[in-house]
């Protein structure tokens, strides 16, 4: 498989999470969209640690694939650290005002 | 056309569709649903990358824990009508010119790689889980280690944040 075409997947799911972020009001679904990112990145990730397992098998290949797997393995344990903070927020902003439309959220005082 | 090749084409099909259902739901909860499917579906690709233990981690983490804290905190809310009556057209329009460009600019950016070697599929035992835990715990155990540190400051800040004033 052409590591080309992980690149693309990755660019468009990443794409689709930016215009989400752009285009919904709701701040639970900006958050999902958010996470849509990182997971795109997370597999761009291990394809290119696909990719250079194959170009150094001669030597050390494995740890190289194994590197890369854990710093993906690194980004989703600070994205479950991130969600269970950001989903706090969001609770405390629904109790505050009774709406997560991230327009009622544009002014810091009361 | 070998069976890989057809199997990541069904993989990233279903992934970019769900992801957009997942953009273009009115309801939040349908759109939690088709995001936890993006999720099974990358587990699908890091399988036929070989990389197992990222796979299993992937639909434990994700598609079980966060996804789970998502449908939780959109159930509380009762936020299962469709509460977006401002239909701002204008902006959704900028918003997907904007998000095309950027989608261009990427691919012509990045689909000039130097150095492209091809990705073996289903070979190479790096993301195998008795490689990756060796490595885990003999030379990123202090990065381990802190992570933990951070999950338990992250637990007492949710509980901070949450609770009441009294």
């Amino acid at each position: 498989m052409d590591i080309k075409a992980y690149i693309a997947l990755s660019l468009v799911l990443f794409t689709i999470g930016i215009v989400g972020v752009l285009i919904r009001r709701n701040a639970i679904l900006i958050f999902m969209c958010v996470e849509l990112m990182l997971n795109a990145v997370n597999l761009l990730l291990v394809a290119f640690s696909k990719m250079h397992a194959v170009s150094t098998a001669a030597k050390a290949s494995v740890t190289y694939a194994s590197d890369a797997q854990i710093f993906v393995f690194f980004i989703m344990i600070v994205a479950a650290a991130e969600v269970s903070v950001g989903l706090a927020i969001i609770v405390m902003l629904y109790r505050n005002i009774h709406s997560v439309d991230v327009n009622f959220l544009n002014r810091l005082k009361n | 056309m070998n069976i890989q090749t057809i199997l990541f084409i069904l993989l990233s099909v279903l992934s970019v569709g769900s992801a957009l259902m997942m953009m273009l739901s009115k309801n939040p909860v349908k759109s939690i649903l088709w995001l936890i499917v993006v999720f099974f579906s990358i587990s699908g690709h890091y399988v036929l990358l070989n990389a197992q233990f990222l796979a299993i981690v992937n639909i434990i983490v994700y598609a079980g824990a966060i996804m789970v804290l998502f449908l939780f905190v959109v159930m509380l809310m009762n936020l299962n009508a469709d509460n977006e009556p401002v239909k701002n057209y204008r902006l959704r329009l900028i918003a997907l010119i904007s998000g095309g460009s950027l989608l261009l600019v990427l691919l012509s950016a990045f689909m000039n790689v130097q150095q492209a070697q091809p990705v073996l599929l289903k070979t190479g035992d790096g993301g195998l889980i008795h490689v990756l835990g060796m490595t885990l715990f003999t030379k990123y155990v202090l990065p381990f280690e802190i992570s933990s540190v951070l999950f338990l400051s992250a637990m007492v800040g949710a509980v901070v944040i949450g609770k009441k004033d009294s």
